[in-house]
């Protein structure tokens, strides 16, 4: 009988700013594989297709099911998360690489930290007076809530950060994610209180003004979270507050 | 007591981690938040059906006090009742803290919050954002942590992991042992406290619902430092999850709380697609053996119907370990609302659409009802004193824990919803009894000789660079998985003694060939290998606290199911009977025909078990083995009764 197999191709740096190469891996093929499963297999075998003994290709993953956004990586050059990467679906051999838009720790793992820091810069988060007990919140028709909570799903994965054309590894431009974080606060009626000041994060270098419109991010975006929309609605909002700006203060 | 801030350690960023930093943040104390990766991707993120309140919000009659009821008879009495009241009572408050913060929650037409139904109770008691609500927690109490980072008074070190805690002379716990998981170096952290907030064991068993973060080895390496140990038997088997090659997963509670249905074809081997299969050819379990609760049994009793289904009944799909969970009879829009994102992840992995074909599903390791032991008090009326340094401490003095990583409030069941509850209630809850910890200490950390620090790390430092040295002929990622086949082979839904102590027995042969482990990686750069092998070797000695006490423990108590000691509740039995036995007894003797056939008997038995065995579980590491002992629960608000839920 002839055994099946899955073959990956496999980009790989030791370190931040080591060189970067290629490795082949052959591994017994089974149902229901996805790419995860695959690297576990390789960790316990972490043997080339050639037969050279290597370190275990290192990679970031928790969830397994897309809802913590750690395993994002280029499968076959296309960004998105390896533990739905079912390898049934895919062209073999499976090419990994680490996404190209942040920088490199080891192997498939790299720092998304920026995204992070992004998030402060815009004050994603509602104010509030305490954590003690001072009731309920406020009163939201189910119909924003449905439009906050499809917003809310952003997992901070980076895929449409990697797949945007401005968005690069030494430039600031903070890109769709964070755009659509300032709109999902915005539209909290206790959020919009910071409206203004968020407003005015992205309004300045890197801002939403830097925004090419090239709408990749929206067709990557895992959650189907609908980026181009929150990316106009900020850009309306910026206009607005450029407006206010001039006129009222 | 010291003039500075003071400086508490949580290690872990769920939301147990959060809740806490944020409030110690509110109290203008220092904070560093130690965690395993960026804060958003703790496993936190994967509840997806709920968090419980007694809101009321549909005018059922629910209150506070039926959901503690229902949670401690959830956890068939073994939880501890002034804990699990006080939770209960404060639900209200977390839920609307939480719709505070920003949280997406589901709402009804005049925009209050929505609430449906879950398992083990007949009320509408839970909140929800879609069905991805413990990411939408997380991220909520992620912000409110951020906007105290922003200010500074927050420190988090992710990419981070904690090795073990700092204990001096006397066996205070002082600081904590880090590894920084990219640079590879071991460090000390000093403070005036450490939380250990770092969820459950699910890997200890490899295929689980859990993430590949939740091996335990942190609440491991605090009991393998002396800390006790409760209840680590008791082990929750969700029942539905997708079976799958790296991990099972959830298929939420909130799937049968929407109208979701359990069926398998009423004869073997009916091979026709389920939507051809008439209602008639179809074999409703759970409803037709439970007509009051339904699908909506508790998740020990449902994972052991469908085991039984499937392995004595032989009713599987096409002779699989599986059956039907359907919600094909259900609008899609609603579907798309409600229940979006498990839908989306049954899509993504099956290619099937569950809006259009039943899903099929199987039991999995979801959750530990146990974990560290931990303290509280209580005042003289039996309410939790808030401020006491008691609440959430483990034995070790100044190491505290909370969420799933502590084991008092879901017994030996958890219900459904309840586990983001008593994540965010215990972080919360805890921080002022930490502080008064604080302020008690004659001795500081400041006064503590630096060579105790030093001790610590030289200590980790030289066992991290003794197992980068082990070149034996083991992979110890091939030695998880054979750990994880024994356990999920004999310590599962089903027990039995005799498995039971031939499971002792290999785990042994693991530890053994543990010896000869080869460390496949010994690089110095944000090399997870020997990380790995560490957390291996606390997974190991996890399964024995958890093997040895399923084997003593002879009863048969929520999801620790052990049917040589059955007690056979009669079929007719009503609990109340129970309440009326124990009245009668009180004045004398109780003659046989005050009640139906058998059901004296029953009830004398049933006594008799919960004399020998209503207790905790407490393991102690000594002599290189978990020693099990037993202590009280509390059980002085609700009088321990046979659950039933036909």
């Amino acid at each position: 009988m002839n055994k099946k197999i899955v073959k990956l191709k496999i980009k790989r740096q030791d370190k931040p700013d080591a060189q970067t190469y290629w490795q082949e891996f052959t591994i017994p093929y089974k149902e229901r594989l996805n790419v995860i499963a695959c690297l576990q297999d390789i960790q316990r075998n972490p043997t080339t297709q050639s037969g050279e003994s290597v370190n275990p290709v290192t990679w970031d993953c928790n969830c397994l099911e897309e809802v913590c956004g750690s395993c994002t990586m280029l499968i076959n050059g296309k960004v998105r998360q390896a533990c739905t990467a079912l390898i049934d679906s895919l062209e073999q051999p499976v090419l990994l690489e680490p996404m190209s838009k942040f920088p490199v720790v080891r192997d498939l793992q790299v720092d998304r930290s920026r995204m992070f820091e992004n998030l402060k810069k815009v004050k994603a988060w509602v104010e509030i007076d305490g954590t003690h007990d001072i009731g309920e919140g406020p009163i939201m028709s189910d119909k924003v809530r449905a439009q906050r909570y499809a917003l809310s799903e952003c997992m901070s994965c980076g895929c449409c950060l990697e797949a945007c054309p401005q968005f690069s590894l030494t430039n600031n431009f903070m890109g769709a994610a964070t755009f659509s974080q300032v709109r999902l606060f915005n539209l909290h009626p206790s959020g919009s209180m910071l409206k203004e000041e968020r407003l005015d994060a992205v309004m300045g270098e890197g801002g939403i003004t830097d925004c090419g419109n090239a709408q990749v991010c929206v067709e990557v975006c895992p959650k189907s979270i609908p980026l181009t929309e929150s990316i106009a609605d900020i850009g309306r909002q910026t206009t607005l507050q450029t407006l206010k700006n001039i006129f009222v203060k | 007591m010291p003039k500075r801030k003071k400086k508490i350690i949580v290690i872990g960023g769920g939301l147990t981690g959060l809740s806490l930093a944020m409030k110690i943040c509110e109290r203008n104390a220092e904070v560093v938040i130690v965690s395993y990766q960026s804060l958003k991707r703790s496993h936190s993120v994967c509840a997806q059906g709920g968090i419980n309140a007694a809101i009321d919000a549909r005018n059922e009659g629910d209150s506070p006090e039926n959901h503690f009821y229902d949670t401690i008879k959830g956890g068939d009495f073994l939880a501890h009742q002034p804990l699990v009241r006080d939770m209960c009572y404060q639900a209200p408050a977390i839920i609307h803290l939480l719709d505070r913060i920003g949280v997406a929650f589901n709402r009804t037409g005049e925009g209050h919050l929505e609430f449906r139904r879950f398992g083990g109770t007949l009320y509408s008691r839970t909140a929800f954002a879609g069905a991805t609500t413990g990411q939408q927690l997380v991220y909520a109490l992620d912000e409110q942590v951020r906007r105290f980072q922003h200010d500074g008074a927050v420190k988090t070190l992710e990419w981070h992991e904690y090795l073990g805690a700092v204990l001096d002379s006397q066996g205070i716990c002082r600081g904590a042992v880090l590894q920084d998981l990219r640079t590879n170096t071991v460090f000390t952290l000093a403070g005036d406290a450490v939380v250990l907030a770092t969820g459950g064991p699910g890997q200890v068993y490899v295929r689980s619902t859990n993430s590949t973060v939740n091996t335990g080895a942190a609440a491991t390496m605090a009991y393998l430092q002396g800390a006790r140990y409760g209840n680590g038997e008791f082990i929750q088997i969700h029942p539905t999850a997708i079976p799958g090659p790296d991990k099972l997963r959830l298929m939420s509670e909130s799937a049968r709380g929407e109208g979701g249905r359990l069926w398998v074809p009423r004869n073997a081997g009916d091979a026709r697609p389920p939507k051809s299969i008439p209602d008639s050819g179809r074999n409703y379990f759970l409803e037709e053996k439970f007509p009051l609760f339904g699908n909506l049994v508790p998740r020990d009793v449902a994972s052991r119907e469908i085991h039984d289904i499937v392995y004595n009944q032989n009713l599987g799909i096409a002779g699989e370990p599986m059956v039907y969970l359907d919600l094909t009879h259900k609008s899609k829009d609603y579907l798309e609302d409600r229940l979006g994102g498990i839908i989306d992840i049954y899509k993504k992995f099956t290619g099937e659409d569950p809006k259009d074909v039943p899903m099929k599903i199987f039991p999995a390791v979801h959750y530990s009802m146990g974990g560290l032991w931990t303290d509280y008090e209580t005042d003289g009326n039996g309410m939790i004193e808030h401020g006491s340094p008691r609440n959430q401490a483990t034995s070790i003095p100044g190491l505290y824990a909370g969420g799933e990583a502590d084991y008092q409030y879901h017994g030996a069941n958890r219900l459904g919803a309840n586990s983001l509850l008593s994540c965010i209630y215990t972080g919360l809850m805890m921080c002022r009894g930490i502080f008064t910890y604080i302020e008690n200490q004659d001795k500081s950390v400041d006064d503590i000789p630096s060579t105790t620090f030093g001790d610590s790390r030289n200590h980790w430092e030289s066992r991290l660079n003794e197992i980068k040295a082990m070149k034996g002929s083991e992979n110890p990622y091939q030695l998880h998985r054979d750990l994880g086949d024994i356990m999920m082979g004999n310590v599962l839904i089903v027990r039995e003694n005799k498995k039971l102590e031939k499971t002792i027995r290999e785990i042994d042969d693991i530890k053994t060939r543990f010896k000869d482990v080869n460390c496949v990686d010994s690089t110095d750069w944000a090399n997870p290998t020997p990380s790995f092998i560490n957390q291996l070797y606390c997974m190991i000695e996890l399964s024995r606290v958890i093997t040895k006490g399923a084997l003593m423990r002879d009863e048969f108590r929520g999801a620790h199911y052990k049917p040589e000691f059955d007690l056979k509740q009669p079929s007719k039995f009503d609990p109340h009977e129970y309440i009326d036995y124990l009245e009668k007894k009180n004045y004398g003797e109780v003659s046989e025909d005050a009640f139906p056939e058998g059901h004296l008997e029953y009830m004398k038995r049933f006594e008799a078990n919960n004399d020998n065995w209503l207790k905790s579980t407490i393991a102690e590491y000594k002599n290189n083995k978990p020693e099990i002992s037993y202590e009280p629960v509390d059980t002085s608000i609700v009088t321990p009764r046979p659950r039933k839920y036909d």
